[in-house]
């Protein structure tokens, strides 16, 4: 291959497998947000919410 | 409030499926022929470029808007855009967001009906001893419901009907069940071949099988940048129209996924990673795939022809012989690989399609979750029929103009402004933050506000005024002659009437009036069925007033 190219094709599929990975890589490690442990909270219905509140 | 009581079995699954959304076959067929045809690795600069300051936006705005919509139990665009405008206009915007799916899945699930077809015939070994013009006119037999191979009779519209029965039966069987578990499979699958087919193509000897260029050819026609051709608009217009389409955004589909996102869970890290897997897959794997392979076996001048007709054309027409070069067996295997990893791009796209619908029934008319798939089926039936029947008059193309492009970019121009301008960009951004995972960089405050929608509305009207063969130069300079390609040009049908007045020999005069016929005809159907939608959205709305929702 040319130079150009190589380090054109190189450097675009290191770029973008190193963020998909990253952001992937990011996404197992972190860690679920805990339930909601209140009542209201746990309502997923916001009228409801708004009128009990 | 909304019945529908769904949501994502996992964040992994939720991601794989926002990203078999956004992969499609345009990542393999569509993506090479767009870079080889604007500055080869040069395009690279645009289309990144555009990625960040209009994709991760587009993104982002989709995915809050959705989550925010789910909040007040909306799972399809109509109700999640009236959530956020005052103006009681918005929810008819919204119609788009149902309207291009449907319309859309009308021709998709036909394509990837051919994919399903193709891979059947890869392993039943169709095109072994076929030569090149064998397997182009096994291609153009197929879509004029010719002769079947398999001796079944109308063979494309029974693998149409499988396929439409394979989507509604998955959408039937519920977000989690259904659509998630078909991303976990169909994802890494398709990864999977990607990467053997990849491997294919970065090892091509010249001499070797028949190859008359080493892999390396065919990787320095895509890759060589022509770092000159970035002064031209129309390589700039062509990187964000790759973008818009390959991410699925301006369709309404991303909204619809996220609309089951807990309300306090992350979307800022979501889209990333689903964004960036997208762009591995088409980047990374669709750049090794289709040009290597064509130019080591069909050498430049053949491939540069050929691509002047498209990804798809190389794909269906010219692939299958190909492979056959790596011998019966190999041959078959990836020919399965090929059109199997097609079938799942195809099939996580297709079946984000119905969800829309499926969720504004559920929510709107309480139906519940199988027979609104089965009704989305049968539309999906009755509207893709035409493009079966009607393949060779245009009807196919005529859906994908615009409902598959037009469409999108108008309903991504209007969200970003609604996003931005009327919702507005503080309270639009406290949704993006809300719940991250990642440090949202500040800039994008600014990008989403003004650069985004700046460059969806010179998209817009990039395409509405496309200057005769790209030449934006000669437009500025007072020489604005209109495209054949542009809207304007396109409504009034002046290529087709260009071509019935030159025409002198009376079959072909005929085929092109029947072709106007069918143009025509096709935008009557697809102005009906959006007139159809808005419809129902304003019974949805009346019914809601009476209910006191409103």
């Amino acid at each position: 291959m040319n130079t150009s190219a190589l380090v054109v094709m190189l450097l675009t599929l290191g770029i973008v497998t190193g963020l998909m990975l990253y952001f992937f890589w990011r996404v197992i490690k972190t860690p679920p947000k805990p339930e909601p442990d209140s009542y209201l909270d746990n309502d997923d219905e916001p009228g409801r919410q708004e009128t009990i509140v | 409030m909304s019945a529908n009581k769904e949501s994502w079995g996992s964040r992994v699954g939720l991601i794989l499926a926002m990203a078999g959304n956004a992969v499609g076959l345009g990542n393999f067929l569509r993506f090479p022929v767009q870079a080889v045809q604007n500055g080869g690795g040069a395009f690279i600069i645009p289309y990144l470029v555009c990625f960040l300051v209009m994709g991760i936006p587009l993104l982002w705005i989709e995915w809050s808007m959705g989550r925010f919509g789910g909040k007040f139990g909306h799972h399809s665009t109509p109700f999640i855009v009236d959530t956020m405008g005052r103006n009681r206009l918005w929810k008819y915007i919204g119609v788009f967001g149902i309207w291009t799916n449907i319309a859309v899945a009308a021709y998709y699930c036909y394509l990837e009906s051919w994919t399903l077809s193709y891979m059947f015939h890869s392993l039943g070994g169709t095109f072994s001893g076929m030569d090149q013009n064998g397997v182009a006119a096994f291609f153009i037999e197929y879509v004029s419901l010719g002769e079947s191979t398999f001796g079944i009779p109308y063979e494309p519209i029974v693998f149409f009907l499988i396929c439409l029965l394979l989507n509604t039966w998955i959408l039937s069987q519920g977000l989690a069940k259904g659509v998630e578990r078909v991303a976990k499979i169909g994802m890494p699958l398709l990864i999977l071949f990607g990467i053997f087919l990849a491997y294919k193509g970065f090892t091509i000897t010249a001499g070797e099988n028949g190859a008359i260029n080493d892999s390396t050819v065919g990787l320095n026609f895509l890759w060589t940048p022509q770092y000159d051709k970035l002064w031209s608009p129309s390589v700039w217009l062509a990187a964000a129209g790759q973008i818009f389409f390959t991410l699925s955004v301006g369709m309404g589909t991303v909204h619809c996924y996220a609309s089951y996102v807990r309300s306090k869970d992350d979307i800022a890290l979501n889209a990333m990673s689903a964004g960036w897997m997208n762009e591995f897959v088409e980047v990374v794997l669709g750049g090794a795939i289709l040009i290597p392979i064509s130019i080591g076996y069909l050498g430049i001048d053949r491939v540069t022809e050929l691509v002047q007709s498209g990804g798809l054309g190389l794909g269906f027409r010219t692939l299958p012989y190909l492979f056959y070069q790596w011998g019966d067996v190999l041959g078959a295997v990836a020919g399965f690989m090929w059109f199997g990893l097609l079938f799942f791009a195809g099939i996580t796209s297709s079946l984000a399609m119905g969800t829309p619908w499926i969720g504004f029934l559920q929510d709107e008319f309480n139906w519940k979750r199988k027979s609104a798939a089965w009704s989305f089926g049968l539309i999906v039936l009755i509207l893709g029929m035409p493009t079966v029947l009607f393949f060779n008059y245009g009807v196919f193309d005529e859906y994908d103009y615009w409902a598959g492009t037009v469409s999108l970019v108008v309903f991504a121009l209007l969200e970003s402004i609604l996003f931005a301008w009327v919702f507005g960009i503080n309270k639009g951004w406290r949704e993006i933050i809300s719940g991250a995972d990642i440090k949202v960089p500040g800039i994008y405050k600014f990008i989403i506000k003004f650069v985004t929608p700046l460059l969806l509305l010179w998209v817009f009207l990039g395409s509405l005024f496309t200057p005769k063969g790209g030449d934006w130069g000669k437009a500025f300079g007072g020489e604005w002659v209109l495209d054949d390609s542009s809207i304007i040009k396109k409504i009034t049908n002046s290529d087709l009437k260009a071509k019935l007045a030159a025409a002198t020999d009376p079959a072909v005069i005929e085929q092109l009036q029947d072709t106007l016929f069918f143009v025509n005809a096709s935008r009557i159907l697809l102005v009906t069925v959006w007139l159809s939608l808005a419809l129902l959205v304003y019974i949805a709305y009346k019914k809601r007033v009476r209910e006191g929702r409103i």
